[in-house]
């Protein structure tokens, strides 16, 4: 049995395996398959300042080896979660990440602070949400942008503090780079790519809100180049997440630059998916001799 | 636990109508939690997204799903062969509430027939009141007949049973029954609705909407409702629904 504990900012993960941030609710309905101590941690829903009702439907459409979705941030605002559902997720013995998204660096400031003040192991600043028109995207797409976010949150956030890119960019490397600079302990990547379907027969495009953001194996490659340009660039360690669905990927994704991963769409398909992937990454270590998961970590050999 | 995922194996398929596949699983853990208006949501190779599929009958042993195909997803799960396996999460969703000792009305249009059946026979008193396109594409009507103690079945161009549409049926026996239950395009349900509320006869439809995890967690399968202080909000139909009273959908 090979030691699947991982550290990212000084916070210790059981396993490497985390469930991505909209994808997992606030974990109750994910508790019913087994303990949410199967993973090592929770990346909650995305929650802002206020409640929202997000988009409306069709939220979701299927391509190939992926999904689109327009879930608009849907949430119950941030004091509802902290009321409702933060204390149950705290008993669950698995860390518990705040995603957080907003209009505003005052959102973005008040909802750190709060959440300082809270149990929450760590806080994700999704500045990448595709999927309305103010959910932080404008704050996630230039590095002076992403640089002057990361560092106003910063002054609140007393907490681990994630910044979530967005792949829908020119040049992540720069962005992950001023994200550093202003003070990230961590980059989590990447949220989706910006996609689109339309109905051939009636000329409109599937998801009500017309494009999506693209998730599920058909952004796996990307991902993959992705965290492995900012791993050769920054020097906080990076989570890694696109399309993982299999134990296979989970060590590709390690080998590329990721310290731990985060795994969303393939939930939709197989809920048991996290103690699948666990089981065959420890097979995996063992058949090479390694001890331990985090020596995975950038272990690629570029040509 | 609620529900869970099954590896089942098929034991009956038959084609009952010309792209309408009856489908029997063999899956004691899940079937015995299934209630009326339940569905399941099914795994097809190939395919990132499961397909929701409602629950048209259980037993102690099987659940049995009746589906048509529609795209890629159904018409690959209605190749599956007997004796081999499908991977089913199930039982999902808030069914139809079936008080005891009353006359219910189920209405169901096309392909929202099969759900009605498991209802009808946990009804003390079922009419069913089914619709259909034209002759070729009636179904299930022998099913209904072994548990109601009436059936109407009507198409839409007279091919068989009553020229007509279930609105036209309903409203001739509406002041008979006690409720309405109902399952179908969301033109009729709106329509049916509307002849419930008339006669202020309580009304429960099933609502369909496309889905992700299926259990409420990724909120992709928003309908517009009413919540308890009559607010619109958007709640989701794998979780909450698919059965809503019909007061509470904002159509
Ligand atoms: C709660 C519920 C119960 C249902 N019960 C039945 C049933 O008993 N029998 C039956 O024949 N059909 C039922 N449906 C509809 C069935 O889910 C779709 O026909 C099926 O998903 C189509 O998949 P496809 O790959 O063949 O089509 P495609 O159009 O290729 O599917 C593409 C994507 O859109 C989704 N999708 C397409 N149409 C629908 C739809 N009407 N509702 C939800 N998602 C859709 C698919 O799941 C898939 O993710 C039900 C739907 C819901 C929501
Ligand atoms: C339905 C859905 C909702 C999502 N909601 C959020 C969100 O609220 N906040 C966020 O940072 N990312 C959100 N994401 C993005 C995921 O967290 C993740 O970055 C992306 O899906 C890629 O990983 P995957 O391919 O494993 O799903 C969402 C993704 C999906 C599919
Ligand atoms: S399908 Fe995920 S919440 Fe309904």
């Amino acid at each position: 049995m090979a030691d699947l504990k991982v550290k990212v900012a000084g916070v210790e993960f059981n396993n490497p395996l985390i469930a991505a941030s909209g994808t997992f609710g606030f974990g109750r309905e994910y508790s019913e398959f087994y303990p949410l101590s199967t993973l090592g941690g929770i990346s909650c829903k995305g929650i802002t300042l206020q409640a929202r009702p997000g988009n409306p439907a069709p939220r979701i459409a299927e391509t190939p080896s992926g999904i689109l979705n327009a879930v608009g941030l849907q949430n119950p605002g941030v004091d509802h979660f902290v009321k409702e559902d933060l204390p149950w997720l705290k008993e669950q013995n698995t860390v518990i990440i705040a995603n957080i998204a907003g209009n505003s660096y005052d959102d973005y400031c008040k909802m750190a602070e709060k959440l300082s003040d809270t149990a929450v192991d760590m806080i994700e600043l999704n500045i990448s949400c595709p999927n309305v028109k103010s959910g932080g995207v404008q704050f996630g797409t230039s590095c002076e942008s992403v640089g002057a976010i990361t560092k106003a949150v910063r002054k609140y956030c007393k907490k681990p503090l994630i910044i979530k890119l967005s792949p829908n960019v020119t040049d992540i490397v720069s962005i992950a780079q001023s994200a550093e600079a202003e003070g990230a302990d961590a980059i989590s990547m990447i949220n989706t790519l910006t996609g689109m379907r339309i109905d051939i027969n009636t000329g409109r495009p599937i998801i009500r809100n017309n494009t999506g953001g693209l998730s599920g194996p058909a952004v796996f490659p990307v991902a993959v180049r992705m965290v492995y340009q900012v791993a050769q660039a920054v020097n906080i360690p990076i989570i890694g997440m696109g399309g993982i669905s299999t134990w296979q990927d989970a060590a590709e994704m390690l080998i590329a630059g990721a310290t731990a991963l985060q795994i969303g769409t393939v939930l939709f398909k197989d809920p048991y998916a996290p103690v699948k992937i666990n089981k065959g990454l420890n097979e995996f270590l063992d058949s090479k001799g390694i001890k331990s998961v985090t020596e995975l970590t950038k272990t690629i050999k570029p040509w | 636990m609620k529900y869970d995922v099954c590896n089942a194996r098929l034991i009956k398929s038959k084609e009952i109508a010309k792209g309408i596949f009856d489908f029997v699983i063999e899956c004691p853990q899940l079937a015995q939690k299934a209630q009326a208006g339940q569905f399941a949501h099914i795994a097809v190779p190939g395919k990132t997204l499961r397909r929701p599929i409602s629950i048209c009958d259980a037993t102690d042993q099987t659940l049995r799903i009746v589906f048509q195909i529609k795209g890629e997803g159904t018409q690959i799960l209605s190749e599956t062969k007997v004796g081999e396996s499908i991977d089913i999460l199930a039982p999902l969703g808030h069914g139809f509430t079936i008080p005891k000792g009353k006359k219910i009305a189920f209405v169901g249009g096309g392909i929202g027939v099969p759900p009605m059946l498991y209802s009808a026979k946990r009804a003390d008193n079922a009419v069913a009141i089914l619709g259909f396109r034209n002759k070729d594409a009636v179904i299930l009507e022998e099913d209904f007949k072994s548990v109601c103690s009436k059936v109407y079945v009507a198409t839409d161009d007279g091919s068989y049973g009553i020229h007509g549409f279930t609105t036209d049926i309903l409203k001739d026996v509406i002041d008979e029954v006690d409720m309405v239950c109902s399952c179908g395009p969301t033109p009729m349900l709106k329509a049916l609705a509307a002849i419930c509320k008339e006669h202020n006869t309580p009304c429960q439809v099933s609502l369909e909407e496309r889905m992700g995890c299926g259990i409420g967690a990724c909120l992709v399968c928003a309908c517009k409702t009413l919540d308890k202080n009559g607010n619109v909000e958007h709640s989701h139909v794998c979780k909450k629904g698919p059965v809503y009273n019909a007061e509470e959908v904002v159509w």
